[in-house]
Parts: C-alpha cells; sequence; structure tokens
C-alpha cells in the first residue's frame, strides 16, 4: 500500500506571532518555521503503518517555496521514503492546494492520504475535507487511531461529545488530531540518509490549475487587548471580587 | 439573497450552536432557510421552525443521513446550494467535516470560524491561534462559512416557520458508522456554559483532575474544559479541551487551574468575560490574561474555593 502525506511549512508553533503595523499581514521574516504540527503526526502514523507491514511505501508532498524542502527532508528523515516539492513563491488557498494534491493523487495512484487536521497558521482546517470531496474518496477527520485490514481503514475519530468510529473502503482521505501518536525525533544517521533520498521538484505553474486567491484579505489586525487584572492574596478575596465587583456569581 | 444554515443535531435535539448560526445569517441579510439532514428527525425540524428570523426548514429525513456524515450530507447541501448565495454551518466537529466537501464540490472557498460579519461577503476571521484576526471578502458567487458559535449570541424561539420536506437519496456510501462512545458529562455543555472550570497538566491524574476540579464546578454550575496537555495524559475526555484545535469557549466567567497559559490554550478562552487563573506559577502567562489571578498550591485553594462558594 502507498501513502501520500501532505506537509505544510509554518511559522513554528513555540514562536510568538507579530502583526504588521500596517494591517498587510504577519511578519514571518527571519523566523523559524517547521512542518505544521498535524502533519508531523501524520507522517508519524504513514511510518507507523510501514513498520507494521501494511504500508509499502510513503510519499511526502509539500506546496510552498524552495524552503519547504527542509520541511520534505525532515520528513525524509523521520522515514518518508521520497519527496515532491510543488513550487510556488505565491501563498496558496485549501482549495487550490486540495486540486495540486488531486493532480499529485491522480499521478501517484496511492490508497490512502494521511494528512493534518488544520495548519496552524490559517487554522483553515479544510484541505483534507476538500481533497476527499474533490477524488470522490470517503473521508475521516480528526482521527485519534487508524487501523487498516482487508482493504478498509477503521478510524476513531475525535468529535464533539466523545469518539466516534468510522469504517472507510480504501482509497481515503484522513486527517490526524493530536491523540493519534506522539511523532518521533528524526536520529542525526536518518537525517543524514534522508539528504540521498530522492526530492522531486514541480513547478506549481504547470500543473495548469488556477492559483489565484478567491478569498481577498482586506486586513490584519491585532486582537483586542484585555484590561489588566488584579492579583488577589487570598480565596476570600477572590470570592468577593467574584461576587461584589464581577457580580458573577 | 437567500441563505441556507445546516442544523446541528442529534436527531432528537437542536443544538444551540444552530440559534447561534442562524444570527449569524441574520447579520449578513437574507431569506434564512434551515437544512435539517437527519432520520426520525421530526422533533428537530420542530424546534428549528421555532427559530426567529428562519423563512423555511427544509427536512431531508432519511437513514442515510442518520449519522451526519459528511459525504451523503455535503452531496445533499450541494443538490439544493443551487438556491443560495450563502452557505452556513456551525463550526462545530460535523460543520467541520460537511462544509469543505461542500465548499470543493462548488469549486469555492470555505471561510472557516468567523467571529463576525462585515459586510454580505466580508468576515473576519481569527489566523494564528488568534494572534492576528484577518477580514476576508469572498469573491465567488456562492459563499461557504462555517461559524465560530461562541462569537454570536443565540436567536430566540418565537417563530414558527413552515417545514417542507426534501426527497434526496445520496450515493452509496463509502464510510460507515460504526460506533460512537460519549464521554461522561453531566454538567452543562460546554460550549454553551454560563460559567466554565478548567484544569491542566497539574492536576496529575484523572482522579485528582476529578476530586479537584469537578466540586468546583458542580458547586458553580459549570461546564468542565481541560487543556491540551490534560487531555493528553488522559486526566480528561478530548470534547473537553478548549484551545486553538479544541473548543472555543466564551461564558461570563472562566476558571483556569493549573493552567500556564499558552497561547494555543488562550485561543480558546480569551474572549471569556471575566477570567480567574489559579496557579503556582506568579509569572505563568495566564496571569497577563486573568482579572482575578491567585498564586498557590491548587491542591489547597481549590478545595477552599470551593468550600467557601
Ligand atoms: C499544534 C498544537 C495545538 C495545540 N492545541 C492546544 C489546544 O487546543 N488547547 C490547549 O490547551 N493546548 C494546546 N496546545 C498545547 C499548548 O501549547 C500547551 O502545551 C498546553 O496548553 C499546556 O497545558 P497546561 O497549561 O495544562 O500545562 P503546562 O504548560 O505544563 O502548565 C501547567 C501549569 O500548572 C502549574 N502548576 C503545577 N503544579 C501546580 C500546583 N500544585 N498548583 C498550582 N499550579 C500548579 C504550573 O505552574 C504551570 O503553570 C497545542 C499545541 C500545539 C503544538
Ligand atoms: N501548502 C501545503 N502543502 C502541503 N500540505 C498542505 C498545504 N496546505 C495545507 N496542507 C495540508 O492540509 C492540512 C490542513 O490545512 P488547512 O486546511 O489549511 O488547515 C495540513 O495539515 C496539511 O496536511
Amino acid at each position: 500500500m502507498k501513502v501520500l502525506v501532505p506537509v505544510k511549512r509554518v511559522l513554528d508553533a513555540n514562536v510568538a506571532v507579530r502583526v504588521k503595523a500596517d494591517g498587510s499581514g504577519v511578519d514571518l521574516a527571519n523566523l523559524k518555521m517547521s512542518m505544521n504540527p498535524f502533519d508531523e503526526i501524520a507522517v508519524e502514523e504513514a511510518i507507523k503503518l510501514k513498520e507494521a507491514g501494511i504500508a509499502a511505501e510513503i510519499v511526502a508532498v509539500s506546496i510552498g517555496p524552495a524552503q519547504a524542502q527542509d520541511t520534505l527532508r525532515t520528513a525524509l528523515a523521520m522515514g518518508a521514503d521520497s519527496a515532491i516539492l510543488v513550487k510556488t513563491d505565491e501563498t496558496i488557498e485549501p482549495l487550490a492546494v486540495a486540486k495540486i494534491l488531486k493532480s499529485i493523487v491522480d499521478q501517484q495512484a496511492p490508497d490512502l492520504v494521511i494528512m493534518g487536521k488544520q495548519a496552524i497558521d490559517d487554522d483553515s482546517n479544510q484541505t483534507a475535507q476538500m481533497l476527499a470531496a474533490l477524488l470522490g474518496w470517503p473521508q475521516a477527520t480528526f482521527a485519534s487511531k487508524v487501523v487498516i485490514a482487508d482493504g478498509k481503514a477503521s478510524v476513531t475519530r475525535e468529535v464533539d461529545g466523545g469518539l466516534e468510529t468510522l469504517e472507510l473502503d480504501l482509497p481515503a482521505v484522513i486527517s490526524t488530531d493530536l491523540r493519534l501518536n506522539v511523532p518521533r525525533y528524526a536520529s542525526l544517521p536518518n537525517v543524514m540518509k534522508a539528504k540521498k533520498k530522492p526530492l522531486e521538484e514541480i513547478d506549481a505553474a504547470s500543473l495548469g490549475i488556477s492559483l489565484a486567491p478567491t478569498l481577498r484579505v482586506i486586513s490584519t489586525a491585532r486582537p483586542p487587548e484585555r484590561k489588566p487584572g488584579v492579583m488577589v492574596g487570598s480565596v476570600a478575596e477572590l470570592v468577593d471580587k467574584l461576587r461584589n465587583e464581577a457580580r458573577i456569581i | 439573497m437567500s441563505i441556507l444554515v445546516l442544523a446541528e443535531h442529534d436527531n432528537s435535539a437542536l443544538s444551540p450552536a444552530t440559534a447561534r448560526t442562524v444570527a449569524a445569517a441574520l447579520a449578513i441579510g437574507g431569506t434564512i432557510d434551515v437544512l435539517v439532514a437527519g432520520a426520525d428527525c421530526g422533533a428537530v425540524a420542530d424546534a428549528a421552525a421555532r427559530l426567529d428570523g428562519v423563512a423555511r426548514v427544509r427536512v431531508a429525513d432519511d437513514a442515510a443521513f442518520a449519522h451526519q456524515l459528511a459525504e451523503p450530507v455535503s452531496e445533499l447541501v450541494v443538490h439544493l446550494a443551487g438556491d443560495y448565495g450563502h452557505i452556513l454551518a456551525p463550526a462545530t466537529t460535523t460543520g467541520k467535516s460537511v462544509l469543505p466537501r461542500v465548499a470543493a464540490l462548488l469549486d469555492v472557498m470555505q471561510v472557516s470560524d468567523i467571529t463576525a460579519v462585515k459586510g454580505p461577503k466580508a468576515f473576519e476571521r481569527p489566523v494564528y491561534a488568534g494572534a492576528a484576526l484577518q477580514t476576508v471578502e469572498a469573491t465567488a458567487d456562492t459563499v461557504v462559512v462555517t461559524v465560530r458559535i461562541s462569537a454570536f449570541d443565540a436567536v430566540a424561539e418565537t417563530g414558527a416557520a413552515p417545514i417542507e420536506p426534501v426527497a434526496f437519496t445520496p450515493a452509496a456510501p463509502k464510510a460507515r458508522f460504526v460506533s460512537r462512545e460519549a464521554a461522561a458529562s453531566e454538567g452543562p455543555e460546554l460550549a454553551n456554559a454560563r460559567i466554565v472550570v478548567s484544569g491542566g497538566r497539574a492536576l496529575g491524574s484523572q482522579e485528582q483532575f476529578n476530586a479537584i476540579i469537578k466540586p468546583l464546578a458542580d458547586k458553580l454550575g459549570a461546564a468542565i474544559g481541560a487543556s491540551r496537555a490534560a487531555v493528553d495524559s488522559g486526566y480528561a475526555p478530548n470534547d473537553w479541551q478548549v484551545g486553538q484545535t479544541g473548543k472555543v469557549v466564551a461564558p461570563d466567567l472562566y476558571v483556569a487551574v493549573g493552567i500556564s497559559g499558552a497561547i494555543q490554550h488562550l485561543a480558546g478562552m480569551k474572549n471569556a468575560k471575566v477570567i480567574v487563573a489559579i496557579d503556582k506559577d506568579p509569572d505563568a502567562p495566564i496571569f497577563k490574561l486573568a482579572d482575578y489571578g491567585l498564586v498557590g498550591d491548587l491542591f489547597e485553594l481549590v478545595p477552599e474555593l470551593t468550600e467557601s462558594l
């Protein structure tokens, strides 16, 4: 079985976000970029399937600038077999990402696509579902457990109110949630080996897909700040403030 | 202009998320229809018909929709989409699963998780865990939107809209429902609670989480929330996670207990009216946000607080 894992290069989760003063966007200059955390979970799950003898091959794919090569090398160092960079310097919306991924799926013919539920920069939570729709494949979003057997995927999902289990025919698209696994760190020898693994580059413009954004970003602003609070010295003082100042209890 | 709102329900009860999504639709302006897709869901349709501002309830009552699976429901919505300029759903796990499929099939982007309506096609939405607020305008003819329910107040229930059946049979399913394991919950629903008490990693175990957090929540009539660390460690079920990638809440009172205040957690609760933080580290970032901060050992302070209420 072949597994395709889309990975996005995003601002590292531990870096403080700075909104540009002119409202034109977020300042990303010289900041640490990393693989989207949910995509690390997706890569890990694919590697687990390979270690279990279920997956034979893992292909990582990223859509982004030349530097997204680093993200793909990380996936290769974790254990992916090969990588594809669909290169573009433009900001590509989830719908266009899904269309590009569809063309990669058409060419690679994977049995399973595992991807993140959400990119922690745009917080869109839509690309996996869109890809599944464009392919006419079933989907299981927010996966916390995946079992593959007899050409089917049994996926437990983190939903409002608890957990839900679905059975999907393959091929299918699965999006990862936080509890699916704990992604491994790439060891130094594996980082060295990853440098020799194949990484193919495709020019996004060559795919004949419209990449122009369809949502016009009017402004990007800092959220309003809360007014400063106070420290209280005791439980009694806290209860008094909640009763008589905030009048909330 | 017509707007279709996808109802959130469990076949027997309409979720309050729907009344909040209708409020977002009212802010956009236009004739509002609510679509109830389910099985034996007549009571849900009746409840939807009572929501103020709703012109018509359309009901697709069919076993195929019993579990709100994304494939059949998105096919149904696309089948009806021609009648509408906007399609809205609450940003619940169901809405988030269904609506991007609808958007892709209509060849438009989804505007995810909006927190305000700025114009007929313009919306505010948080990005980067709420560290920035973007205003975006959709350019396509059909506008597909998921609504952050904590950002909109529910419409009242004094209406009496007509209910009309929709006949539609989706394609044979490639995804099938197997089972559902409901998280134990006795108190109010987290997403709609007036007061939320949340516990973090500091609780140390599921037993201590229950022994410390639950009595305080019970005393306050509060729903219980948790940080990611508490959920990852198994102290609390997954659907209690508050944050960027969990639930977003905006209660009147939010009590954070042993939660440091990482930006991913703040993203889910910083719009609470009043925030209380109890933590032993005076430098914990949660105190920068808290209206009332109390430094000390939660294992002493929280029982004392519960006792004194
Ligand atoms: C992709 C991604 C998504 C994420 N999504 C979310 C999300 O949706 N929600 C979320 O919450 N997090 C999320 N996180 C995790 C987030 O970054 C933090 O790791 C997490 O919120 C920390 O949880 P915590 O505050 O319980 O634990 P910690 O940060 O470890 O804080 C524990 C606190 O308890 C205090 N403490 C310890 N003992 C005591 C005591 N006896 N009495 C009083 N205080 C005590 C400590 O001083 C400390 O402040 C996400 C992270 C990533 C990378
Ligand atoms: N530029 C990209 N390159 C590769 N994968 C992507 C890209 N954008 C989004 N994805 C995938 O889609 C998931 C969800 O992203 P989003 O819908 O933007 O929140 C991510 O976790 C990735 O797996």
